[in-house]
């Protein structure tokens, strides 16, 4: 097979996100990930729905479809049903997979498509000019809602645990190293993989994440989660995550005789999504925000399933061809 | 049966099967369906249920029926009115009493009369006992109490010993008619293979019912209906949403491609999805997605890549998949859209037929969006139409909608089978690896622009319903550009009417009245100007199929008549639309919006109006 590298994914069209804009470092984060994943070129497929984020396909030389508003889960399975040999790749933001796509989020989740979604969240309407989203912090105040919103916002992480969803995963669009290995893995892994990507809006919600990402806290701000390893954390690696009865607790190693060893470790394949769920909703100040790959398990999927059907069907089916299906049954004849 | 008993040949009969939502009367008129499509009669039925699965008993509310016209003429409607009647109850009676033909025959569970029963259906007094039914042949049957006196030793329990009485009904219709039991009886077999008893139960209740009627005295006629004149061939019974799945997988065949249907259950449509969920043999992938949109989006994605791709729904469904189709008009691809039709607005009547969804197939979307819009006119021809909207959907890659309705999709009537060969060849306009490819560029006869599917090497390129610069496909905001892609949309549907064939009519070339109808109406439009032709008058029936784009001889066949009459099951639709499109000329409305097909004798009391006139 043919090397391929960043540039054999990069269209000819002219990128028309706003200037620091983080949805670039995630559009060469993905460029540079595919050539690793040692697939040809023809069998990438990139669907979208509406919104910033659902431009992505058009910057991407694959091929590609920009769809229609929430509705690409609903696409990308067709897609995967029709041809299961394609890796599909589904683009889309907090608004197009959260309110007017929510369904369909849930329901891709649920039966674990092979697809990867890849939700840029930026708690904002970007496209239609900065109204609230539906993962806006409570309170926020925009256009559409300028006293404030009243409302509490989705979590992702509970939504696709909820939804049965067996990957989810977290970045920041900061990072675009962890980015690619994750990308990478969310590909290998057989079902729905969700990567939400925490994604900085500069003009409608600038800084949003900045308790995450901001450079004199982000050391202390994100616990970067890897199967089999201790929950450590901060600039000294000596943070760590324990569990106190049935809450999570950050404590020190070193101090009030805490060791390595009662520090949790990460165990990305277990089935029981309790404490996956309970990992990915901590958040600054209290906790670190938990990154990369929090929940990554095996079951079958949906397209699997179609499949396994068909063929046993196929094999053990009274007919074959359309001809003797029509003429089976009961059937008379009418003589001239 | 009794040697004594005379017996009479009919050319036709009407019968009806009524009772609660819960007697089996669907399962009853199937049997009697299939039993004369066997025995060579011509028939045509028509199913017609309350929308709730089990209204409350004994309610007019709650009356499901069957209706059934055989001959050993030419059938092409369900019939008016019923020469026999079988109600189970006295709402099934209630609900009837005006579409049962004076002085017919009418077969009634007497054990169902009691005063509470009576009082269930909003009678007063017996209508058994007043002169309601004074000249009518009423046949009090003790169906519930044979029953019963039956199977008291079956074994089974009540309620299944309950369900049975609707065999009874059958066997006396059997006998009525002169019918052999085989095929009910095979039927059962295979139906409650895993409960003989079931089986047993069942057999034996048809058979008491059929040894009533040849007992009793009140029947002094057994009748029969010869086989009709049909074109040689092989036969089987066919529905309309059956004949429609079989469609579908006949082009799919043809075409060499895989069918895939998106599609979200909803009455009357939902046949078709589990017609083709049973043939995975055939390659076919059935999604039952989580709502409308995903239906029409999962196919959409499907057709992207390669499958003959289609979504099945009905008018509801159809506002809701209405953005969807939008985009496959603008990112042309192929995609065929059944909308199986019911009364509307809203939730409407379910489980009713009418033709009102005919302005939201043709405009029911944002922007200039035209579709490609055909139209299924009987229970076997679903067949063909769902084989030619497949074929057009990927010859042109453009959208197709084909408009089906209620009535249709549960009708059946005897289909000479077909075979795949039969049909036209398929040639979907696809582009192959190594070939320049421009997204946008187009046939010069047809403008269908190719597809590429995804994992063809070096074709890869993106679509979207941003608009797209010709020929490149790159999205375009610029204005001209704009105008000129949405002419061409516009173009390459009106091509599609050189390559479809002449409409044609039915009686006379030229003369007083064209009738014009379109779809599902067919079979009582036919009887209706058929009965005219037969006392001389200059009449003609055209019936279309193909909506838009309209045949390129409609505007000729319209100049031969003195007037046009434009019959539909809605308010005028159809009428409005040719008035759009031939300016001038006259079209005058003959419209029903009450959930029912046509009677015969109502076009033909208003066709005769209008030639006297």
């Amino acid at each position: 097979m043919e090397h391929l590298t960043n540039k054999d994914f990069t269209s000819d069209q002219e990128v028309r996100w706003c200037p620091g804009c983080g949805d670039y470092t995630i559009l060469r984060a993905i460029q540079k990930a595919l050539p690793a994943l040692g697939k040809k070129k023809e069998d990438f497929v990139f669907i979208s729905g509406i919104g910033c984020s659902s431009r992505f396909p058009y910057y991407m030389n694959t091929y590609g479809f920009h769809t229609i508003h929430g509705r690409a889960p609903a696409f990308a399975t067709g897609v995967k049903l029709a041809n299961p040999k394609l890796s599909v790749w589904q683009i889309t933001g907090d608004g197009d997979a959260l309110a007017i796509g929510g369904n369909h989020f849930i329901h891709a989740l649920r039966r674990n498509i092979d697809i990867n979604i890849l939700l840029f969240n930026n708690e904002i309407y970007g496209l239609t000019k900065g109204q609230f989203s539906p993962t806006s912090k409570k309170g926020i105040k925009t256009k559409s809602n300028p006293h404030g919103t009243t409302d509490e916002p989705f979590s992702p992480s509970d939504l696709a645990i909820g939804a049965q969803g067996s990957f989810f995963a977290r970045v920041v669009d900061t990072n675009p190293k962890l980015m690619q290995k994750i990308f990478i893995e969310a590909e290998e892994h057989r079902g729905t993989s969700l990567i939400e990507i925490l994604q900085n809006c500069v003009i409608f919600n600038d800084k949003t994440f900045a308790s995450i990402t901001g450079k004199e806290v982000k050391e202390n701000a994100q616990l970067i989660l890897e199967d089999g390893k201790p929950m450590l954390f901060g600039a000294e690696m000596n943070n760590g995550i324990i569990l106190n009865g049935f809450k999570l607790e950050v404590v020190t190693v070193g101090e009030n005789n805490v060791t390595e060893e009662d520090i949790l470790t990460h165990n990305a394949k277990e089935q029981d999504p309790t404490l996956h769920a309970m990992l990915a909703r901590m958040r600054p100040p209290e906790f670190p925000a938990a990154l990369g790959i929090i929940r990554a398990v095996s079951r079958q999927t949906f397209d699997e399933g179609i499949l396994n059907q068909l063929e046993y069907e196929k094999e053990n089916a009274k007919f074959k061809t359309v001809d003797e299906l029509l003429k089976s049954g009961e059937t008379w004849e009418v003589e001239s | 049966m009794d040697t004594n008993t005379k017996i009479v040949d009919l050319e036709k009969v009407v019968i009806k099967f009524a009772g609660d939502s819960g007697d089996g009367m669907q399962l009853t008129g199937t049997q009697f369906t299939d039993t004369s499509a066997l025995l060579g009669n011509d028939l045509a039925t028509f199913p017609d249920y309350p929308a709730e699965i089990r209204a409350p008993q004994g309610t007019v509310a709650g009356v499901s029926g069957f209706q059934i016209h055989i001959g050993r003429i030419d059938i092409n409607t369900p019939g008016d009115i019923a020469d026999v009647l079988v109600a189970m109850n006295p709402a099934a009676l209630k609900a009837n009493k005006n579409w049962i033909k004076k002085g017919g025959t009418i077969i009634l569970n007497i054990d169902t009369f009691a005063k509470r029963d009576l009082e269930k259906a909003g009678y007063e007094t017996s209508p058994l006992e007043d002169n309601s039914f004074e000249g009518y042949n009423i046949i009090q049957a003790p169906i519930t109490k044979l029953t019963r006196e039956a199977l008291k030793d079956s074994g089974l329990d009540g309620k299944s010993i309950g369900r049975s009485k609707n065999m009874f009904a059958l066997g006396i219709i059997y006998w009525m008619f002169n019918r052999p039991m085989e095929q009910t009886e095979k039927f059962l077999q295979n139906k409650f293979a895993k409960q003989p008893e079931v089986v047993a139960a069942n057999i034996k209740i048809m058979h008491a019912g059929y040894n009533f009627a040849d007992t009793i005295e009140a029947l002094p006629s057994s009748y029969t209906v010869l086989s009709a004149n049909l074109k040689a061939g092989t036969y089987r019974n066919v529905m309309g949403n059956q004949a429609i799945a079989w469609g579908f997988l006949a082009a799919a065949e043809r075409a060499n491609k895989q069918l895939f249907l998106g599609s979200y259950p909803i009455t009357p449509a939902s046949d078709i999805l589990h017609e083709l969920a049973k043939h995975k043999n055939l390659g076919v992938k059935t999604f039952q997605a989580e709502d409308e949109i995903a239906g029409i989006c999962s196919a959409i994605g499907a057709s992207f890549t390669g499958s003959l791709a289609i979504t099945t729904t009905s008018g509801p469904g159809l506002a809701l998949k209405g953005e969807g189709l939008g985009l496959a008009i603008m990112a042309e691809l192929p995609l065929v859209v059944v909308n199986v039709q019911r009364g509307g607005p809203s939730t409407g009547l379910p489980t009713k037929t009418e033709q009102s969804d005919l302005m939201q197939a043709l405009y029911g979307r944002n922007g200039e969006s035209p579709s490609v819009v055909l139209a299924s006119s009987t229970p076997g021809n679903c067949f063909d139409w769902a084989y030619m909207a497949s074929k057009i959907t990927l010859e042109h890659n453009t959208p197709v909608v084909l408009l089906s309705d209620g009535y249709l999709g549960n009708g059946a009537e005897p289909w000479k089978i077909k075979s795949t060969m039969d049909m036209p060849e398929i040639h979907p306009s696809i582009a192959i690896e190594g070939e320049e490819y421009q997204p946008y560029a187009r046939d010069e006869e047809t403008l269908a622009r190719k597809l590429a599917l995804p994992g063809t090497k070096g074709l890869e390129h993106r679509l979207g319903g941003l608009e797209k610069e010709d020929i490149t496909g790159n999205v375009s905001y610029d204005p001209e550009n704009h105008e000129n892609m949405a002419d061409i949309r516009s173009e390459k549907i009106n091509r599609i009417a050189d390559i479809i064939p002449n409409q044609k009519i039915f009686g006379k070339e030229e003369g007083d009245l064209l009738v014009v109808g379109w779809g599902g109406t067919h079979g009582s439009l036919y009887s209706g100007v058929d009965n005219l032709l037969k006392t001389g008058e200059k009449i003609a029936l055209c019936q279309f199929n193909y909506i838009n784009p309209l045949p390129k001889n409609t505007a000729e066949i319209f100049s031969k008549y003195k007037k046009i009459v434009v019959c539909e099951l809605n308010s005028g639709q159809f009428a409005n639309y040719l008035r759009m499109n031939f300016q001038g000329t006259i079209f005058h409305q003959y419209n029903k919006i009450q959930g029912f097909p046509f009677t015969t004798s109502e076009l033909e009391s208003h066709f005769k109006t209008l030639l006297s006139k």
